[in-house]
């Protein structure tokens, strides 16, 4: 029996890295190929009832992963990740950025690190994956913030103008 | 990815950011942001409710009066976020377990 959560995600925050541990009762070639090919990617990767849509994909070091998660609606977030290091079966680093659908980045994006290693349980093959994000929430919340920053200045802008109008009442 | 209320929708709309800008500078009743709008209490309170939902807005009772005073919580916006990214993926960890375990019964 597995003591251990075949799911868990930690924060540290300090550094500010998210760490995702993942166990599959699979063997690990299986689980690769399940991240690095876009056939398989897509059947996963986008949270239902989201679609994933892979548009380009090379996995080579230098190569990318171009895609959009769309929404029932249709409406599509894209998004690429640049492969800067792969050893295969074992880890391979990306570096993810939000995108528009002309594959204008979105900076700045976040360094992904996912590491693949094996384990026999009886006659059981279990695979896990431990993927490190860096930076993406102080990123999202730099986002977050700078939102903040220009709803503020237009509103700051509106009553402005607002508080012209009236004076010349 | 769920849909939700996040904070770019309370800020999208010109009331609410203007009630942000007022309670930033100073604690506010519900009655005296009805009189800065020229509006009423109900319809600044139905603003209030989705800043307090967003967590940017906080209330305090002082007496009798309950104050209105931003709220700009920064570990508070990334737990939330956090919150969202952990869904995001345990909802794939449990589709690619799904996914695997279909590979797996085909190959047989």
């Amino acid at each position: 029996m597995k003591t251990t959560s075949p799911f868990d995600l930690a924060v540290d925050k300090p550094t500010k890295t998210v760490t995702i541990n993942m166990e599959f009762d699979a063997e690990l070639s299986l689980v690769w190929d399940a991240f690095t090919k876009p056939e398989i990617l897509d059947q996963w990767y986008a949270p239902k009832p989201f679609i994933s849509k892979t548009k380009v994909m090379d996995f080579n070091v230098g190569g990318r992963r171009f895609y959009a998660m769309v929404s029932p609606e249709g409406m599509e977030m894209w998004a690429v990740q640049r492969y800067t290091s792969i050893s295969p079966k074992t880890n391979f680093k990306f570096f993810n950025a939000f995108a528009d659908k002309d594959e204008n980045l979105q900076l700045p994006g976040s360094d992904w690190d996912l590491n693949f290693s094996e384990y026999a349980d009886g006659d059981q093959r279990v695979t896990t994956v431990r993927i490190t994000v860096f930076n993406e929430s102080l990123e999202r919340l730099e986002k977050l913030l700078e939102g903040f920053k220009v709803g503020f200045a237009m509103t700051f802008e509106n009553l402005t103008n607002l508080l012209v109008t009236m004076s010349k009442r | 990815m769920e849909v939700r209320r996040d904070v770019f929708q309370a800020i999208a709309d010109p009331t609410r950011r203007a009630i942000m800008l007022l309670i930033a500078a100073q604690a506010m009743t519900p009655n005296a942001l009805a009189e800065e709008f020229h509006t009423s209490r109900q319809a600044v309170s139905k603003h209030i409710q989705i800043l307090t939902e967003c967590a940017l807005v906080k209330q305090e009772q002082r007496g009798r009066e309950i104050y209105y005073s931003l709220e700009i919580d920064k570990m508070k916006e990334i737990d939330e976020w956090l919150d969202q990214f952990r869904k995001v993926w345990e909802t794939r960890f449990n589709q690619l377990t799904d996914v695997l375990s279909t590979i797996k019964k085909t190959k047989k």
